[in-house]
Parts: structure tokens; sequence; C-alpha cells
């Protein structure tokens, strides 16, 4: 692999992953959240892949397999599993800050990260550096996900977006974590997602919705 | 500047006023037989413009000069366009004026001019077309302009001929995300600055969602047949500009001979023709989005655009 391709495939697999941060902000369709979240594991697999092959390092390669199995395939089947069958369940109930507005505070967000991570690339400019902010605006529009959709499931889809922006910026900053870690931070996601899974399903038979913000209140 | 160069700039703006009935005609055409309708041929706009040029001059009473000039400025701005932008050769003879903003600015000037004329005529359909229009063309512009922005990151120069030369000595960067999310950028907001669906549906009269038509709906005679063939104009000079800058195969040089221009007079044609098809086959499988939706899809096209611009800028070069 030359450093051409490696740099273009590495812009490519960063660049994938901030589009699918960015249509899951625009889409509302639960199940279309719960695609792009695959599509997004699936770039991020690519980057520790990519610099893997590149470096000719086994276990960046290990890893690369382990994220792309678990982010894009499986976590996405236990999400779409709590994806409610009820038409009124698959789509978002409308956002607490309109599709528009959300665009426009995540192309903020976008410059904002590319701003903070300045400094970081300016220690060591290399072809993985130089794609960290693209990372970083992942973790931040990840958070904006969580404050401002309503369903329990989007949110999830927001800390799992949030755990992807974070690997990202790992892969890329340090070029890959040791195999260990990277396990047990992936395990760590695969029991989140269950329970939130086993949560939602708890939540829509209990209440018969997951619309958060009707849980607010205490009531007998 | 050879005669060659100034022939080649002729040739541009006569091609355009030539060939875009035949793309909105050939459009028509794909539209309908992918409905299983006969259609009305690919010539039907030219035959139709021909009918309404014989028309008599009619101006609505209470009209001014803002509405009887409008027409003529649409398409003037527009032929200007079509002389300025690189289609068949590189080196026209405006190719130093040639720059993406002035481009966009003639493209907006326009868009207001008609605007204006909607307004001027009082009634409830102009006005509400018009304000539709703007609320459109506040987020196109800024749009347009970022999505060229990140194409001339590469190239280094807001000038169209040395963006469209830049990519053809290097195809490797249109594999790059700044312009492959720019290209989308650009294909979401000239869908919805030449009125195509889904912002606008082209075929239909005396809808309350309609725009472009609202805004001409006074107009008769030899003035909306100037109007459609300037918005036919905008569709091709556009879609021949997206061409070029994604795909600048085939196109003549800055000092060219009679080969390369007729070569670049035949390479931009079959750009555009496959284009036109492409965009009114995609049209046959989607539905209008509710007005309310179009300024949610054109934030998401501005956030692309954004993303374009960082990436090609924080991407490509390196930071120092």
């Amino acid at each position: 692999m030359t450093q051409a391709t490696y740099t273009g495939v590495l812009d490519l697999a960063a660049g994938a992953f901030l589009l699918a941060a960015v249509l899951v902000v625009w889409r509302r369709e639960l199940r279309a959240l719960v695609r792009m979240l695959a599509w997004q594991g699936a770039a991020l697999a690519t980057i520790p892949l990519t610099v893997g092959i590149y470096q000719a390092d086994a276990a960046l390669i290990v890893v690369g397999v382990v994220v792309l199995l678990l982010r894009a395939v499986v976590l996405p089947l236990l999400l779409a599993r709590a994806v409610g069958t009820e038409d009124h369940e698959r789509r978002e109930s409308t956002p607490l800050v309109n599709t528009t507005t959300s665009l426009l505070i995540t192309a903020g967000l976008t410059v904002l990260a590319y701003a903070v991570t300045r400094p970081i690339i300016a220690l060591d400019p290399s072809p993985a550096t130089r794609a960290v902010p693209a990372a970083f605006a992942v973790i931040l529009i990840a958070v904006f996900v969580m404050v401002s959709r309503r369903r329990a499931l989007s949110q999830a889809v927001g800390f799992m977006m949030l755990d992807n922006g974070i690997a990202a910026t790992a892969f890329l900053i340090t070029s890959g974590v040791p195999l260990i870690v990277e396990l047990g931070a992936s395990l760590d996601v695969l029991f989140a997602v269950l329970v939130l899974g086993l949560l939602t399903g708890q939540m829509r038979r209990t209440f018969g919705g997951t619309d958060l913000d009707q849980l607010r209140e205490l009531r007998d | 500047m050879s005669a060659l160069a100034v022939a080649a700039a002729a040739l541009q703006v006569v091609g355009v006023l030539a060939g875009a009935p035949l793309v909105v005609g050939g459009m028509r055409q794909v539209r309908a037989r992918l409905e299983g309708r006969a259609g009305g041929g690919i010539g039907q706009p030219w035959r139709d413009l021909r009918k309404q040029l014989r028309k008599q001059q009619i101006t609505p009473r209470g009209t001014t000069v803002v509405f009887a000039l409008a027409p003529a400025v649409v398409a003037g701005s527009t032929l200007l366009i079509a002389a300025i932008v690189p289609l068949i050769a590189l080196g026209s003879p405006l190719e130093s004026v040639a720059d993406l903003f002035g481009v966009v600015g003639l493209l907006f000037l326009g868009t207001v001019a008609l605007t204006l004329a909607g307004i001027d005529t009082g009634t409830a359909f102009g006005g509400m077309g018009s304000s539709r229009e703007i609320t459109i063309a506040a987020l196109v512009e800024p749009t347009i302009l970022l999505a060229v922005f990140a194409l001339s990151v590469p190239g280094e120069s807001a000038n169209l001929a040395a963006i469209v030369s830049a990519t053809e000595n290097h195809p490797e960067q249109l594999v790059s995300p700044g312009s492959l999310l720019a290209f989308v950028a650009l294909g979401i907001v000239i869908i919805a600055e030449t009125g195509r669906l889904p912002v606008d549906n082209p075929s239909t009269h005396l809808e309350l969602t309609m725009i472009h038509e609202a805004m001409i709906l006074e107009y008769a005679g030899p003035k909306l047949a100037l109007v459609e063939w300037a918005s036919g104009m905008r569709l091709t000079v556009l879609l021949g500009l997206v061409a070029n800058l994604f795909m600048p195969w085939g196109i003549a040089g800055a000092d060219p001979s009679l080969l390369a221009v007729l070569i670049g007079l035949a390479s931009i044609t079959a750009k555009v023709v496959v284009l036109a098809g492409l965009l009114a086959a995609g049209e046959v499988f989607i539905a209008k989005l509710r007005l309310f939706r179009v300024p949610e899809l054109l934030a998401g096209s501005f956030l692309l655009a954004l993303l374009a611009v960082t990436a090609s800028y924080f991407l490509g070069t390196p930071t120092s």
C-alpha cells in the first residue's frame, strides 16, 4: 500500500464516518438511524484495518476485524431488535430542536472541532492525525444527538456514536490502543447496549412508549 | 488568445441557446416514457417557444418596468454565464473574470430579477412565489459558494478554468471526501435552484405549493417564452458546469485546435445529455417534498458543503 492510497483511504474513511453522524442528525426514522450507525461502524473499522495493513501490524488488523464485527454487525442488530413494531414507535417524535436548526448546529460543532484540535495536529502532523477533527466532531455531534432527541433508542444511538467517536480519535492519534484495552472497551459497549435494549423493551411494556419526555414527572 | 478560442466561446453561447429547449424536451420525454406515456417529443419546447414568440405582447395593468425587464435580465445574465464558464474550451475571452463568485452572483441576479417581477404584479400568487423563492435562494447561495470554495482549495484558485484544469491534471483528487461532499451539495442546490423535483415540480401549474411557476404566472406571450427559455438555459449551463467541474475530460485547452473544439463540443453534449437523463429518470421515483421540509434539505446540503470545505482544507493541505 503506497503512501498516497493510505492517505486517500484514511481520508475517505474519516469523511464517511463524519457523514454517517450528520445523517443520524438528519434522519428521523429509527430504522434508518440504526442503519447509519452500522455504516459508521464499518467506516470506523476501516481506520485500524488501513493503518494495520499500512504498518504491517497484525494486532491492529485483529482489532479492526473485531471492531467491524461488533460495531457494524452485532450492535446494530441488537439495536434494530429494540425498535418497536408499532407505527408510532418507528419514527422519532418531534425533536427538541427542529431539523434545520440541528443541521446548522452540527455545522457549528464541526467547525468547533476543527478549531480545538489544531494543537493536537500541530504536535505530530501526519495523515492520521490530520483526520482527528472528523472523529472529534463526531463526539460533539453525538453529545448533541443525546441531548436533543426524545426516544430512548435514538439516545442509545447517540451514545453509540459517542463511543465510536472516542474510539476513532484513539485510533487516529495513537495508531491503535493495545488489543486488550480495545477488547475491554468493546465488551463494555456490548453490555451497555444489551442493558439499553432490555431497558427500552421494559419501558415499552410498562408505559406503552419510549418517549423519555413523558417520564419526567412521577405519578402514582 | 486565438480566434478559435473566441469562436469556441461564441459556440458555447449558441449551443446553450439552441440546446436548452432540447435538454428540457429530452428530460420531459424520458419522464414520459418511464411513466408509460407517449410524450410530446424532444422538439416540443421549441414548438412551444415558437408559438409563444408569435403571440401578442400583453402587460398586466399596474405593472412597472421591473416586470417588463425581468425576463431580459434573467436571459441576459444566463447567457453571460454561458459565455464565462468553461464548457467547450478553457481559454474563453472572459477567462480572467471567469470567477466562481462572479458566476454565482450572475445566477442570483437573475433569481432576484424574477422575484421582484413576481412582487411587482401585486397578485397573491406572485408574492407567495417570490417569498418562497427567496427562502430557498437564501439557503442555496451560501451552499453554492461553500461548495465552490471547497473545489477551489485543491486548484488554489477560484478561477473556473484553473479548477477544471487542476482536476484534469490530478483526477485522483476527485475521490477525496472534500470533492465527493461538494458534488452532493452542489447537486442538491442545483436541483433546488432550477426548480426540479423534489423541491419544486416543474410540470404543474396552480398548485398551492408551486414556487417558480407562481412567480411567472402573469407572464404571457414572448415574455413567457423568454422566461422559460432562460430557465432551460440555466439548467443546461449548470449541468454543464457540474459535468466539467467533476468530469473535465474532453474539454479543449486554452489554445485549441479546430478538432479539439469539436471534441469539446461533442463531449459536453454527451455529458449534459447523460446528466439530464439521469436527473429525469431519478425524478420519476421521488415525490415532491413538503414545502416546510425544503429548508431541511437545503440546510443539509449547506452542512455537506461546509464539511467539504473543512475536509478539503484540513485533510488536503499540511497544517504547518
